[in-house]
C-alpha cells in the first residue's frame, strides 16, 4: 500500500516537473492529457463502478464547455470563481435530467439511449445559433482567478494553467477515490455486480444511479470547462459521439474500474494520436486496428499486463 | 402547407422511413439475436452508397451495380461474422461497442484511402429519372417511389421469410431462446451468419439505393446509424414489426420537423424516442 502511494507520488512529481523543461509544445500537449484524464475518471465512475455504459458521455463535457463560452463577456475575462461551479453546475443539472430517461433502460438499450440523447444536445448546439451554431464560438479571454482584489494565480500563464490543471485532476481523483470508499460508492459497486440483490437489500438503486450519473456528468463538466479555457475555442464537435466514443476508448484502454488506469488510458490515448498523425495523414485506420486488436487479444486492458505478465512468469502455478 | 406539398411531404416520409427501415431491421435482428451492439451497421449503409458510387461508374448503371453490389455485401457480412463478430457473442456490450467502434474507424479511413474525401453524385437510372406533376408547379420524382416500392417489397419478403419459412422458424426461435435452439440440434453458428450476412447487405442496399437522392459523401453512416438506434429503442429490441412502424414514425416525424419547425428539426426525433422511453422503456413492441 505504501509502496503504491510513493508510485503516485512520484508520478504526480514528475507532472509537476513537465513545465520546468521549457518545451512549450509538449507542456500544452501534456494539459490537454491531464483535462482528458479527468474526463476519462469521470466516465470510469459511471462504467467501470457502477456497470454503466454510457456512450453520450461527451454531452456534460460540451455543455460544460459551452457554458463558460456562453458566460464570457466578449472583451473582458469572467470570474473563475463564477464560470467554474456554474458550468459544472449545468453540466451535473444536464445528466441529472437526461439520467431520469436513460436510466429507465439498461444494457444495449442504455448504450444506445445515452447516444441518442448526447446527440440531441449536440443538435441543440449545432441547429440553433446559440452558441455559434456549427461554427462554435470562441472563449476570448481566460477566466481570471482574481477575487477581491487578489490575484492568487493567472490562467493566462500557460505554468500557471498547467499547475491549475494538474492540481483538479489530484483533487478529482482524490475525490472520486472518497466518493467510491463511502457508503454511497460501495453501494454503487454492489450495483455493478448484481443490482437485483441491491434491490432486494432494500436499496432504491434508481436513486444511487442517477446521483452517479449526476455526479458524472459534473466530473465531465470540470474537464470541459478545462478544455474551453485551455483551446478558447468551442464547437458542437465537443459534444459530438466521436468525443464519447475515444473516452470510452481511454477508460477501456486503461482498464475499467481503476481511476489510474484511467489517466493511463489517456495519456496512451493521446500517445497513439500524436504518434499515428506523424506517421500518416489516415492514422484513424491504425487507430481502429489498434482498438480491434486490443478487444481481441487484450481483455482487461493495459492495466491488466502486469498480472498477465505475471501469471505467464509464474507459468503453470498459476493455473492450479 | 396545400396539398400538393403535403402530399409530397408525405411521399418523402414514407419513403425516407421505409429506407431506414431496411437500415434498422438487420440492426434490431442482430440485436436481438445474437445479443451485439454494432456500431459499425451505419458503415455497411455507407459502404452500400460508395459500391454504389464505384460500381455504377464502373458499369454505367445502377442496375449492375445492384447485381454485384449486393452479393458483395452478403459475402462481406459473412466474412465479417466469421472473422471478428463470432468472437464477441460472449464478451460483454462493452468490448463490442469498442470493437465495432474501431471498425467504424477503419472503414472510414479505408474509404478515405481508396476513394477519397470528396462528395460525389450517382445518376439515377434513366428509365426512372422522370418526375410526375402534381400541381403547376411542384412534381414528385418517379425514383423516390421506386425506392417506396422497393422496400415495401423487401418488408413484405422479410416479414414472409421470418414467418413463413424454416429458416425464420430458427431465426425467432434463437431470438427466444439461443441455448434451447442449440440443445435442439440446429446450428446456431449458421444461422447468426445468414443473419447477420443478411443484417449487412439490407443496409448496404439502403445505401445503394439511397446514393442517387443523397449524394454520397463521408461520413454519412453514423447519421443513419443514430437514427436506427432510435428506431430500435422506440421499435422494441428484436422486434422487426416494431422497427417497420418505428421508421415510419421517425421518418413523418424528421421530414415534417424540416419543414415546419427547421431550427430544431435536428432535435425533434429524440424528443419522440424521449417520450416513447418515459411511456414504455422497452419500446413500443416489446413483449413483457
Amino acid at each position: 500500500m505504501r509502496y503504491d502511494l510513493v508510485l503516485k507520488l512520484a508520478a504526480v512529481g514528475g507532472l509537476a516537473l513537465v513545465p520546468l523543461s521549457g518545451a512549450d509544445f509538449y507542456t500544452e500537449l501534456i494539459a490537454k492529457t491531464l483535462v482528458l484524464a479527468i474526463f476519462a475518471m469521470s466516465l470510469d465512475l459511471l462504467v467501470g463502478y457502477t456497470g454503466l455504459v454510457s456512450l453520450g458521455h461527451a454531452a456534460y463535457f460540451g455543455i460544460a464547455a459551452y457554458t463558460v463560452a456562453l458566460m464570457s463577456p466578449k472583451y473582458e475575462a469572467a470570474s473563475l470563481w463564477l464560470t467554474m461551479p456554474a458550468a459544472v453546475g449545468a453540466a451535473a443539472l444536464a445528466a441529472l435530467v437526461i439520467g431520469v430517461f436513460v436510466l429507465r433502460t439498461k444494457g444495449i438499450y442504455f448504450i444506445m439511449v445515452t447516444l441518442a440523447f448526447a446527440q440531441m444536445a449536440f443538435y441543440a448546439f449545432h441547429d440553433t445559433p446559440l452558441g455559434g451554431g456549427s461554427d462554435g464560438i470562441y472563449v476570448n479571454m481566460k477566466p481570471t482567478a482574481e477575487i477581491a482584489g487578489f490575484m492568487p494565480f493567472d490562467l493566462d500563464n500557460p505554468t500557471h494553467l498547467y499547475y491549475f490543471i494538474l492540481a483538479m485532476l489530484v483533487l478529482v481523483y482524490l475525490f472520486v477515490g472518497r466518493v467510491l470508499q463511502s457508503p454511497f460508492g460501495r453501494v454503487l459497486v454492489g450495483i455493478k455486480s448484481n443490482e437485483h440483490r441491491m434491490q432486494s437489500l432494500g436499496y432504491v438503486t434508481f436513486r444511487y444511479k442517477l446521483a452517479a450519473f449526476a455526479l458524472a456528468g459534473g466530473l465531465g463538466g470540470i474537464a470541459g470547462y478545462l478544455y474551453a479555457v485551455v483551446f478558447g475555442f468551442v464547437t458542437p464537435e465537443l459534444l459530438s459521439w466521436h468525443q464519447s466514443g475515444n473516452v470510452l476508448l481511454m477508460v477501456i484502454l486503461g482498464g475499467m474500474g481503476n481511476l489510474v488506469g484511467a489517466i493511463a488510458g489517456a495519456f496512451a490515448f493521446v500517445a497513439m494520436q500524436e504518434v499515428f498523425s506523424a506517421w500518416t495523414k489516415h492514422w484513424q485506420l491504425a487507430m481502429g486496428l489498434v482498438i480491434v486488436a486490443a478487444v481481441l487479444f487484450l481483455p482487461g486492458g493495459l492495466s491488466a499486463i502486469p498480472a498477465r505478465i505475471k501469471r505467464a512468469l509464474q507459468g503453470g502455478s498459476a493455473n492450479d | 402547407m396545400d396539398f400538393a406539398s403535403f402530399l409530397i411531404q408525405t411521399l418523402n416520409s414514407l419513403q425516407y422511413g421505409l429506407l431506414l427501415f431496411l437500415v434498422a431491421s438487420g440492426l434490431t435482428l442482430v440485436f436481438g439475436i445474437m445479443g451485439i451492439i454494432n456500431l459499425a451497421h451505419g458503415s455497411f449503409y455507407m459502404i452500400g452508397a460508395y459500391l454504389a458510387f464505384v460500381l455504377t461508374s464502373a458499369t454505367g448503371s445502377l442496375f449492375a451495380a445492384l447485381a454485384l453490389g449486393i452479393p458483395l455485401a452478403l459475402a462481406f457480412g459473412a466474412l465479417l461474422e466469421w472473422a471478428l463478430f463470432s468472437h464477441l457473442y460472449k464478451r460483454d456490450h462493452l468490448e463490442q461497442v469498442l470493437l465495432t467502434y474501431g471498425l467504424i474507424l477503419i472503414f472510414e479511413e479505408l474509404r478515405s484511402l481508396l476513394v477519397g474525401d470528396d462528395v460525389h453524385g450517382v445518376d439515377i437510372p434513366a428509365i426512372f429519372s422522370a418526375s410526375i406533376p402534381l400541381s403547376d408547379v411542384l412534381s414528385y420524382p418517379v425514383y423516390r417511389l421506386v425506392i417506396s416500392v422497393v422496400c415495401i417489397v423487401l418488408a413484405v419478403a422479410l416479414y414472409f421469410v421470418i414467418q413463413r419459412t424454416r429458416l425464420g422458424m430458427m431465426i425467432r426461435a434463437g431470438n427466444h431462446d439461443r441455448v434451447m435452439v442449440e440443445a435442439l440440434g440446429i446450428n446456431i453458428n449458421m444461422i447468426y451468419r445468414v443473419v447477420f450476412a443478411l443484417g449487412v447487405a439490407l443496409a448496404a442496399l439502403a445505401g445503394m439505393l439511397a446514393a442517387p437522392i443523397s449524394s454520397v459523401f463521408p461520413n454519412m453512416g453514423s447519421h443513419v446509424l443514430i437514427i436506427s438506434f432510435v428506431i430500435v429503442v422506440i421499435g422494441g429490441i428484436g422486434s422487426v414489426w416494431g422497427a417497420l412502424v418505428a421508421a415510419l414514425i421517425i421518418g413523418f416525424v424528421d421530414t415534417f420537423g424540416k419543414v415546419l419547425i427547421p431550427e430544431l428539426s435536428g432535435m425533434v426525433v429524440y424528443v419522440v424516442m424521449a417520450v416513447v422511453l418515459l411511456w414504455r422503456p422497452e419500446g413500443i413492441f416489446k413483449k413483457g
